[in-house]
């Protein structure tokens, strides 16, 4: 994250001197930001994505769907954004565990994950998960079989992953919300198991 | 070749801080920087592949000392200038020189480092 409080203090400064000088410049008019920093975040929540999943671990017509077609799948739910093209959906078995990262900078399915974490965006998660995925998923207190294959997939500007997590066992009775419930944001990246 | 963004494989960037951040702005200022780029963006002044360059093009030493959102905004001044909405320096004259850690470059750009700057 950014550094100290001068270096805040500074640089919330020339943001401001900035939107001014594009409003006296007539290329914003003031309030817009609000609007847009609103929109921008409005509808985009990890509880999207868990729907989804619990969706999947309840109608397996739906889980083909959305293995085979995950934008359409995910857009039945209303859940796809215009922001990029395909959304793939990577399954967790018991042999496969699968993590998301975008190398290049922070592409991320916001819709469905909410706003992405700090360190999804940091340089260590980007450029080690992929070098040393069990080693990282440790530091996140995921530890895997040692046989437990794993694949990471590197997101881009086109296309998104969601990981779709493994039901635990014992869930029989519980309904689609409450499954929903169990369903974190870790878990969809994958750097957590439900 | 590479551009500095292109991390995947490089080591020595240590442990992964795994705090699990729900608030997605830190700062005010952070959430500003998002509504700048949304709204520019909107009007067409630039595009997200533009944007993407932008902040790809940042010097690797800047890159590698700012945050996540510190690059958003030199990215965004980079294209204001590049755009000609903004004149070389035009905002660091509006807020005035600051030191050698901040974004200000004394009577330099407000976007990209320039060659045979403190950048090069």
């Amino acid at each position: 994250m950014s550094g100290d409080h001068h270096d805040d203090a500074l640089i919330s400064r020339r943001v401001r001197r900035l939107e001014t000088l594009l409003e006296e410049k007539g290329v914003l008019s003031g309030g817009a930001l609000d609007e847009v920093i609103d929109a921008f975040l409005s509808g985009a929540s990890p509880a999207n994505g868990a729907r989804v999943v619990a969706r999947a671990w309840t109608d397996p017509a739906f889980r083909s769907r959305l293995l085979a077609d995950g934008t359409a799948a995910v857009r039945e739910l209303g859940f796809m954004d215009g922001s990029y093209q395909r959304l793939r959906v990577v399954e967790n078995t018991e042999t496969l565990h699968n993590v998301i990262v975008c190398t290049l900078c922070s592409c991320y399915p916001l819709r469905l994950l909410g706003p992405s974490p700090s360190w999804y965006k940091s340089e260590s998660y980007r450029s080690r998960v992929v070098r040393e995925p069990r080693a990282v998923l440790a530091e996140f207190g995921l530890g895997l079989p040692a046989d437990t294959e794993i694949s990471v997939w590197d997101s881009s500007a086109e296309t998104r992953y969601m990981v779709l997590p493994r039901r635990p066992a014992g869930t029989e009775s519980l309904d689609e919300t409450e499954l929903a419930a169990l369903v974190t944001r870790n878990a969809l990246i994958g750097t957590a198991a439900v | 070749m590479a551009r500095i963004n292109d991390v995947g494989g490089m080591q020595g960037f240590g442990a992964v801080d795994t705090t699990d951040d729900t608030e997605p702005f830190h700062a005010d200022w952070e959430a500003r920087v998002v509504g700048l780029f949304n709204a520019l963006r909107a009007q067409g002044l630039f595009n997200t592949n533009e944007f993407r360059d932008a902040i790809e093009s940042i010097p690797p030493a800047r890159y590698l000392t700012t945050s996540y959102y510190e690059r958003w905004f030199i990215a965004i001044c980079a294209l204001l200038e590049r755009k000609g909405v903004l004149a070389p320096g035009e905002l660091d004259g509006a807020v005035g020189a600051v030191g050698p850690d901040g974004l200000a470059r004394p009577g330099g750009s407000a976007g990209l480092g320039q060659p045979g700057g403190p950048d090069a």
